[in-house]
């Protein structure tokens, strides 16, 4: 009856794979085609003196320079305050600074060598908490603390009264969690093919997760309307998010336009690693009043999200994690402060459930330890509390096909945890009064 | 100045002009124009570049091109039947072991290669010699589980010479 519903089925580009014939984007290729190379600065926090790209143009096999005075409009990504190429006062290590289309990379890395940047070097700041301290360097003109809609320092969550909650709770349990940079590493490293085709278009074969993510802010970095720009995706060696940010896009369309000839950009590995947008740390507080039953009465969570250098993809992140860090629990009594703080450090990307995954890490671990001081099980408290179908989420959405249960219920089983049973029968469709 | 190298390219002799300092990854993708050896970190870390020297599995991102002077290289297209698929490609092929598919063409070589040694591994000699092909996605498992269902014969022999036609 069902053709594919419960049977395996070949992927559609599996033959493609298996007999190498796939084409990534780093497959591509275009006769005569530059190679591009990008002066990255050495330093997490400078100013830019002076630069000098007089001597690089000069170089043999070289045709085109560019530095942010050649740069249309020299701000994108989805909040549009990243650099293309770095302004006055770079912010994180390796921001690009300069970049030259060459005839071979031996030549463009030639050229880079002969760009003369004086830099003053300044003091950076890496704690996020150190960065919201008054008077810590101010890596940004306005300011390190992100404005939520321009004006709060805070992203708010309120739900009932968290003062009578604590009231009336038989225990305070408090917790305070960390996540580390990321990386995504992606095997195929990041690349750009550019050239302007017989029509006048800028193409642009892009190894971008997200095409229509991004095409606009191009279109605008370009200062070209959207119908002189052709954007083209493909089969990807990986990305895991990495993909949703510019890493080379801008500037190998940039060198095309100027150079009037076909230009790619890829990444090293080392560049990969050490320079595209990251999973930016998180720190979670978390506050729980809880009754000796197991229910939770009140909490408050205290969210800071180190941005990194730019806002990138970081406020999607923070906004994400402030409607869902507090779980699939009811709780009556709740309180979320999100902070959004800028630092030195690379700029906060899109990775595999981006500020979701980070908050359920801290939550989950927060509800073991609620779980001991009441002498409770694990499995007890997350049954306990869970949501059940039409209840309203923190943020006010009336939940629907709730299974909150029914996993907890699948997971005890694929765990070997015999559950009592109250909970073995409960379910999310019948709430307890 | 470019140089002459002479070898065996998938079963066709092969005279290449390239830079002594390029690699056989550089050559093959860049000189030759075939893109299946892919790069993924051009250090010899990742194996993406995985391919058969002499018979013997090697990251071509380490090999100078220059050496391969008077020797055997097969990649991926010359394992690959004009009909049909080389059983570890029809083994990765229905267990759905490439996910990307970028570090597959390494793992296919690494595994005929070792296939070729050692004809009845057990799984963890299979994950031992797929050590050295990095899978970001994560598919080791479906990899050495269909290396494993190729070394029980479930996919057929493995081919003895290599296609001539390429």
């Amino acid at each position: 009856m069902f053709n594919a519903i419960g049977k395996p089925i070949p992927r559609y580009d599996g033959l493609g794979h298996v007999t190498g014939r796939t084409i990534y984007v780093s497959d591509v290729t275009m006769p005569g085609t530059l190679t591009c190379k990008v002066l990255r600065c050495p330093y997490y926090r400078a100013r830019i003196v002076s630069l000098d790209v007089t001597q690089a143009k000069r170089m043999p096999g070289v045709y085109g320079v560019i530095t942010r005075e050649d740069v249309p409009y020299n701000r994108f990504a989805m909040v549009p305050d990243n650099h293309v190429l770095a302004e006055e006062i770079t912010r994180y290590r390796g921001q690009p600074v300069a970049a030259v289309a060459a005839v071979s990379k031996e030549a463009a890395l030639d050229a880079l060598a002969k760009i003369k940047v004086e830099y003053e070097e300044l003091e950076p700041v890496f704690d996020p908490e150190k960065a919201m301290e008054p008077d810590a360097p101010q890596i940004r003109p306005e300011g390190n603390v992100h404005l939520f809609d321009g004006t709060s320092p805070v992203r708010r969550v309120r739900r009932g009264d968290i003062e009578k909650g604590f009231a009336e709770a038989d225990v305070i349990v408090e917790g305070r969690y960390t996540t580390p940079c990321e990386e995504h590493a992606p095997l195929e490293c990041c690349s750009t093919l550019a050239y302007v085709d017989e029509s006048g278009k800028l193409v642009l074969y892009s190894k971008t997760q997200g095409v229509y993510f991004v095409m606009g802010d191009l279109a605008n970095v370009f200062q070209l309307p959207m119908n002189k720009l052709k954007f083209i995706g493909n089969t990807i060696g990986g990305s895991f998010g990495s993909g949703n940010s510019v890493a080379t896009d801008h500037i190998a369309g940039l060198l095309a336009l100027k150079t009037g000839k076909p230009v790619r950009y890829t990444l090293t590995r080392a560049e990969e690693m050490m320079f595209t947008t990251i999973s930016t740390p998180w720190i979670f507080k978390i506050k729980d009043g809880v009754r000796r039953d197991g229910k939770i009465t009140a909490r408050h969570v205290e969210v800071i999200h180190d941005c990194g250098a730019f806002t990138e993809l970081g406020l999607y992140a923070a906004e994400k994690n402030a409607n869902l860090v507090a779980g699939a629990n009811l709780i009556e009594n709740l309180a979320v402060d999100t902070h959004m703080v800028f630092t030195n450090k690379l700029p906060s990307g899109s990775r595999r459930g981006f500020g979701v995954n980070v908050g359920q890490f801290a939550e989950q671990v927060q509800l073991d330890r609620d779980a001991r001081a009441v002498g409770i099980s694990p499995m007890a408290i997350r049954f306990i509390n869970a949501f059940h179908e039409d209840d309203i989420s923190h943020v006010g959405n009336r939940l629907r096909a709730v299974s909150t249960i029914e996993t907890l219920q699948g997971v005890a089983d694929l765990a070997g945890i015999s559950l009592e049973e109250q909970y073995r029968t409960m379910s999310s469709k019948e709430v307890e009064k | 100045m470019k140089q002459m190298v002479s070898f065996v390219l998938n079963g066709i002799p092969v005279e290449v002009a390239v830079k002594p300092e390029a690699t056989l990854l550089e050559m093959l993708r860049d000189e030759i124009g075939l893109t299946s050896p892919k790069c993924g970190c051009n250090h010899g870390d990742c194996g993406a570049c995985t391919v058969h020297l002499d018979n013997q599995a090697v990251k071509s991102c380490l090999v100078l091109a220059m050496t391969v002077q008077g020797r055997e290289v097969v990649t991926l297209d010359g394992i690959t039947p004009s009909q049909g698929l080389h059983p570890i490609q029809q083994a990765f092929y229905e267990k759905g072991a490439p996910q990307c598919g970028y570090c597959t063409p390494g793992m296919v070589m690494a595994a005929d290669a070792f296939l070729h040694r050692n004809p009845h591994p057990t799984l963890e000699e299979i994950k031992e010699a797929l050590s050295g092909n990095l899978c970001r996605c994560g598919s080791y498992e479906k990899y050495a589980q269909a290396v494993l269902a190729v070394a029980n014969g479930e996919y057929g022999p493995l081919p003895e010479g290599r296609e001539q036609d390429v």
